[in-house]
């Protein structure tokens, strides 16, 4: 264990390197590497930047072909005209009417899904019953079961219970057929939370609400964020069923902007449409926005520990 | 003279996972106010005794008693348990003293009650500087105390701890362990202790069952199970460096393997006289004595040294004895090399025979 003292080491190589390696920026590896990333990203963004950008020309300007010019006049009424004024059949009230329909929808949809997925996961991961696991891998089948040979069956089961055509109708279907994955996920974080936790609450005199609410619930907040995300873009983003489930007046604003965009009928409003679906695609961005970094945490902890 | 009361009673306590029978037939009686540690390696079942006496595990047969009541049926938090964790278990998002609380509000206890109670578990624990703390600004030794507390608060027959001092390190470990034996005498409650570590269990310990799938293949206080193992298995598992086997055969109060013989004359056998037959002989590497202590031992003979490890205190020697190879514990003084021939004796009297079949002591 004798030190080497510096005098046994020559000048040469006391005057070499010391300290921090540097690093060359400019190196190969980092050129390939951000000229990759740089490269993808504009292959991504460009579609936003022509949609944007459209939306903000008026008529005459887009009609001179350049998509990807910069508006020559910024203007906002092709955004005010997809918002109210834009026609689907009679209704020429816009998007509104959609964007009203739709957050009815998700609330509700939204809320029940998470609240019964949790409480299913919370209950299938702690308080294990005779038959939970066949119970479990029946909920998980159904998340590989496709959704179009169950549509007729639905149609049918909404129209006995009398629910075929309303918000409320859409609300349930939502939230059935989040249930698989939603269990799963809850499933997953519950049961990578330490089990002594949950024993120490027992022996605490805590009962099967009382763990849930005053244990678990705070603990799971990442959880609950990612939830919240899958299901919010999942059923904000939903065609399908809406335009199955629900009639003109319920329509939400995915159906709505469908018939926007698609109608036939007279001159293509290019603007509008831009303007209409950037509208419809901006409440899951600004829910990815702002929970965005919940979100991953959320993913890594209930996914990888599963 | 008053005879203890049993603070907690198992009787014939089977627990079966599905076709695998984790505990079988299992009985086993705590006095009150005793500290009984469940010693045994890793899937012998002592945990999931100690669950099952808290009420975390629904048994398959038998009964539980505790205080005298039946609470087979019951709750956890019924039993009048308090339980702590290898994990701590602490609630994360509590404080300390949130965490003391949070069992006397499930059971609806007074306020000013809770107040008092935290107030004292803190100072029992010296731990009153820490309740406005989160679980998370706390030491590894902090956390546990307060586990601990949080058994103490709720005024509990029975404390049962499930391996607490396993995520300490090794001084922390020692610090907290003569705490808890002080604890034990300031509060003078059942404690049942389940660990893996024999000088936890000797040293806390009125009382020590060491398991083995499943069952308890002796109960006795720690001087019993070191001095007195009654099958080859617990001989084996008590004491570090374990104990030396030697197989053999006994006839006439005579033990004998190759031309090593033991005169047997002072032992104590279990059933009075001794028996003939193939034997294992157990000695305790203390028990072979070198130097001066040689001559009053009832063997003598020399022994090849083949390895040495000096451990400090102490200094362990391998040496072959009778085509087996031994360990025998020196003083840490001793300058002993391999390749020297060593002059030992042997204490037949302290040995322990075992029947080679049965492995049960003779």
């Amino acid at each position: 264990m004798a030190d080497v003292s510096p005098s046994t080491i020559d000048a040469a190589s006391m005057a070499g390197p010391r300290g921090t390696k540097p690093k060359n920026r400019l190196s190969r590896r980092n050129i390939f590497l951000y000229g990759t990333l740089i490269l993808i990203s504009v292959y991504y963004l460009l579609p936003l930047y022509v949609m944007v950008v459209t939306s903000l020309k008026g008529m005459p300007e887009i009609r001179m072909g350049n998509i990807f010019s910069p508006p020559v006049e910024v203007t906002f009424e092709p955004w005010v005209k997809a918002w109210s004024e834009a026609c689907t059949g009679l209704n020429c009230d816009g998007l509104s009417r959609g964007f009203g329909n739709s957050v009815r929808i998700l609330i509700p949809s939204v809320a029940l899904s998470i609240t019964i997925a949790s409480i299913n996961g919370y209950a299938l991961a702690n308080w294990r019953f005779k038959g939970s696991e066949v119970f479990f891998t029946i909920l998980i089948i159904g998340a590989f079961v496709p959704y179009q040979t169950m549509l007729y069956p639905i149609v049918i089961l909404l129209r006995e219970i009398g629910l075929m055509g309303s918000v409320w109708g859409l609300v349930l279907v939502h939230s059935v057929f989040g249930m698989p994955i939603l269990t799963l996920l809850f499933r997953n974080y519950f049961t990578a939370m330490p089990e002594e936790l949950f024993k120490a609450a027992r022996v605490d005199g805590a009962g099967f609400w009382g763990i849930y609410f005053r244990i678990m619930l705070p603990m799971s907040v990442p959880i609950f964020v990612v939830a919240m995300i899958l299901q919010v873009t999942g059923i904000w983003n939903d065609f399908l069923f809406g335009v199955i489930y629900t009639k003109p007046a319920t329509y939400p604003m995915t159906v709505q902007l469908n018939n926007i965009v698609n109608s036939v009928q007279g001159v293509k409003e290019y603007n509008v449409n831009m303007a209409a679906t950037l509208l419809t695609g901006l409440v899951p961005l600004v829910i990815y926005f702002i929970s965005g970094k919940l979100f991953v945490r959320g993913i890594a902890a209930g996914a990888v520990k599963g | 003279m008053n005879i203890p009361k049993p603070s907690v009673q198992i009787r014939d306590l089977d627990l079966h996972f599905g076709e695998v029978k984790v505990l079988q037939g299992l009985n086993l009686d705590v006095d009150e106010g005793e500290f009984l540690v469940l010693l045994g390696s890793s899937g012998c079942g002592k945990s999931t005794l100690l669950n099952c006496i808290a009420g975390l595990l629904d048994i398959t047969d038998g009964q539980i008693f505790i205080q005298g009541e039946n609470v087979t049926w019951k709750e956890p938090s019924e039993r009048g348990i308090g339980m702590v964790f290898q994990s701590y278990a602490l609630y994360p998002q509590m404080t300390v003293e949130g965490n003391l609380s949070f069992g006397l509000k499930n059971a609806r206890v007074a306020k000013d009650e809770i107040k008092r109670r935290v107030a004292r578990a803190a100072e029992v624990l010296q731990i009153e500087p820490l309740l406005k703390r989160k679980p998370g600004a706390l030491s590894g030794g902090q956390r546990q105390r307060v586990a601990i507390g949080r058994a103490l608060v709720r005024d509990v027959d029975v404390f049962l701890f499930d391996e607490p001092l396993s995520n300490l390190d090794a001084k922390l470990r020692a610090d907290l362990r003569v705490e808890l034996k002080r604890l034990h005498q300031q509060l003078k409650n059942t404690m049942i202790y389940v660990t893996h570590d024999q000088v936890e269990a000797m040293t806390l310990a009125d009382r020590i069952a060491i398991m083995k799938g499943g069952k308890i293949m002796q109960l006795g206080t720690p001087d019993e199970i070191y001095n007195r193992p009654q099958n080859r298995y617990v001989a084996d598992f008590i004491g570090s460096p374990s104990m030396n086997f030697l197989e053999g055969n006994l006839e006439n109060a005579e033990f004998s393997t190759g031309d090593l013989k033991l005169p047997m004359a002072g032992y104590n056998f279990v059933n009075g006289g001794a028996s003939n037959g193939e034997t294992t002989i157990g000695i305790r590497p203390e028990h072979v004595v070198t130097g001066e202590l040689v001559g009053r031992a009832s063997v003598q003979t020399n022994v090849k040294v083949n390895l040495v490890e000096p451990m400090g205190s102490d200094t362990l020697v391998y040496a072959d004895l009778a085509g087996d190879q031994i360990r025998i514990r020196m003083d840490g003084h001793s300058q002993v090399r391999t390749g020297d021939t060593l002059p030992i004796g042997i204490d037949a009297q302290r040995a322990s025979l075992f029947d080679k079949k049965s492995e049960t002591r003779l």
